[in-house]
């Protein structure tokens, strides 16, 4: 089956303008201005498509939300790719830039908004002026601007260039960075859809979602559908990396399992045994290698249901050899640093995490404090106004819930209480093993 | 000043938001450009055009990681070590091009060319060890190739110097 999203990797060339329209490019546009706004979402809420970002909601819906209210309202493009492990955005946006530039307009159509600012990270830097050249290609074809496709609907597009903060990518950290402040979470309600951006209706998606629609407007719901599972439909782009053959990023329908996935790209590095996987890279929990997880579809539901999140669909592959405490340290220094600091159980939750897993890593911790660190993740769960507060305890809890006895190893056995002289001596002689 | 060296840009800046605060974040990136780093009048200059106070552009300007508050290496080499990486040596690497280049972690060599950082995830998981060099990204790295880029940007650094003799 040809790629839906990556088509780079079938049609050479074809994030350009003058390709793109070679292939059925903005038919999809074309289509959706010839119905009623209102049909476009009920196309897209039918196809089910959920959303790619992370938090798989269902993307027709979220534009359901946006009252039909006079004055300006926004469409804002999540191209703040910048979760450990996901690197699809960025191939859609390099590769695909003009499928994204048509999937955004046929959602500005869809809940009729004036503007679309596109985030992209700041290190997407050149990216962010390819996207600005193919904008102008668009406008340049009647597809930006005024009376769009020769209908009464107007609309821009600005690209933001982010400056270097995962927090960013949360939508209404989002926001507030396009509005000139600090890029921090707002408290919710009101949700952008109601009053987002500049305090106006505002709908968020993701570059990935965005990228699904015009192929759904062209070729219907019920099309869609028929691709992935009943709950999962669509295909979805994995990225594979780690101790991996062959890494990088795999379209498939969703609903593939994960051992078709690692057999895709080449089996796990050097032969290697596996050892556990991180479905969605640092922020969903770490599930053991094992038959059961291998032969799970790869569906929102049937990771949810292993305990785990499929998300961003970023699976980082760990064999055999990967030492988990040095794994769920690395993964709680990226989230202590990542850290808006807006609020305290994730500001400081985080650095005691950190702090104590560098005790531990470092042969310098006891027995309790792998205890502290699990009291101290599940004190911190549902605490914060945004999920990094959440993802930040996944690395140690779903390390310590599968391989506790690797944390054990690494501090002294517990012994009645003990002065300290003894106990650096016995830091000392553990250091040593 | 770079409402005069900037005038264009300022202005295209400013026409894409309907708040003039919005333009604090590119605003940044050019008196980056313009200063090497955003300096206190950088800073001063971007509170002016955008009618906030200078306290509120340098909270901004501290908050994201591509800002920066001291002036850099002319090559600005910051080098993902994350989890992905990680898993394929990034730590090795970065460990070895300080080493290669003599300087501690963040540090700048004395001849003021390369200044050695690790950064959070950049989104090239799948072709690591990697880095990005002044917004560029260089990928599918390992020492051999380093140490032969390493040569080429102390070449063409040299060749932009201006004679000798001054």
């Amino acid at each position: 089956m040809p790629n839906i999203l990556l088509r780079d990797q079938d049609i050479p060339n074809i994030g350009t303008y003058e390709v793109y329209v070679q292939h059925g490019g903005y038919e999809g546009l074309r289509k959706a201005l010839s119905m009623s706004p209102k049909e476009v979402i009920a196309v897209v809420k039918d196809s089910n498509l959920r959303g790619r970002g992370g938090a798989g909601f269902p993307t027709g819906v979220k534009w359901s939300f946006v009252p039909d209210v006079e004055g300006p309202k926004y469409v804002v493009v999540n191209a703040d790719e910048s979760e450990p492990g996901t690197f699809k955005d960025r191939q859609i946006l390099e590769k695909n830039t003009q499928q994204l530039i048509e999937g955004a307009l046929i959602c500005a159509y869809a809940i009729q908004a004036t503007a679309i600012h596109i985030y992209v990270r700041g290190e997407f830097w050149d990216i962010g002026f390819q996207l600005e050249r193919e904008i102008e290609k668009a406008r340049a074809g009647g597809w930006v601007g005024q009376n769009i496709g020769g209908s009464n609907w107007s609309c821009e597009i600005y690209v933001h260039w982010g400056a270097g903060a995962y927090i960013c990518g949360e939508e209404s950290a989002m926001l507030n960075s396009i509005e000139g402040k600090l890029g921090q979470p707002r408290v919710r309600p009101p949700f952008p859809a109601v009053s987002g951006l500049y305090g106006r209706p505002t709908v968020i998606n993701n570059v990935e979602t965005l990228a699904n629609v015009p192929p759904i407007i062209v070729n219907g719901a019920a099309w869609y559908k028929s691709i992935g599972t009943e709950k999962s439909p669509g295909p979805k782009i994995f990225c594979v990396s780690g101790h991996i053959a062959k890494p990088g990023n795999y379209e498939l329908p969703l609903g593939k399992t994960f051992r078709e996935l690692i057999e895709i790209a080449g089996g796990v590095r050097g032969g290697k045994k596996l050892k556990a996987i991180l479905p969605s890279g640092a922020s969903g929990p770490l599930l053991p290698g094992t038959d059961k997880v291998l032969d799970t579809p790869m569906t929102y539901e049937d990771v949810a249901a292993l305990g785990s999140t499929l998300g961003s669909a970023s699976v980082i592959i760990l064999d055999e050899d990967t030492d988990m405490v040095w794994a769920a340290y690395k993964m709680i220094k990226f989230f202590r640093h990542e850290s808006c600091g807006k609020c305290t159980p994730c500001r400081e939750g985080t650095y005691w995490l950190e702090q104590r897993l560098s005790a531990i890593y470092h042969r310098k911790a006891t027995r309790a404090d792998v205890e502290l660190i699990e009291s101290v993740a599940k004190q911190m769960q549902g605490k914060s106004l945004c999920a990094l507060g959440d993802f930040a305890t996944s690395p140690v809890l779903s390390a310590l819930k599968y391989w506790r006895d690797e944390f054990y190893a690494y501090v002294e056995p517990a012994k009645p209480a003990v002065k300290a002289p003894a106990r650096k001596a016995a830091a000392l002689a553990a250091a040593g093993d | 000043m770079l409402k005069e060296a900037y005038a264009e840009q300022i202005a295209k800046i400013f026409a894409k938001y309907p708040d003039k605060r919005s333009a604090i974040m590119p605003l940044l990136y050019l008196a980056q450009e313009h200063y090497g780093y955003v300096s206190p009048e950088g800073i001063n200059e971007v509170a002016e055009l955008c009618e906030v106070d200078p306290t509120q552009v340098k909270s901004i300007a501290g908050f994201y990681t591509m800002y920066r508050e001291t002036p850099k290496g002319k090559y600005w080499l910051q080098v993902c070590t994350d989890l992905p990486c990680a898993l394929v040596g990034a730590e090795q690497f970065y460990h070895d091009l300080l080493e290669y280049l003599g300087i501690q972690e963040g540090g700048t060599t004395p001849d003021g060319l390369f200044t050695v950082e690790h950064v959070m995830c950049l989104a090239a998981c799948d072709r690591a060890p990697m880095l990005q060099c002044n917004f560029r990204y260089v990928e599918n790295l390992d020492m051999e190739k380093m140490k032969a880029l390493i040569e080429q940007w102390r070449a063409e650094a040299k060749a932009e110097m201006p004679a000798s003799g001054d």
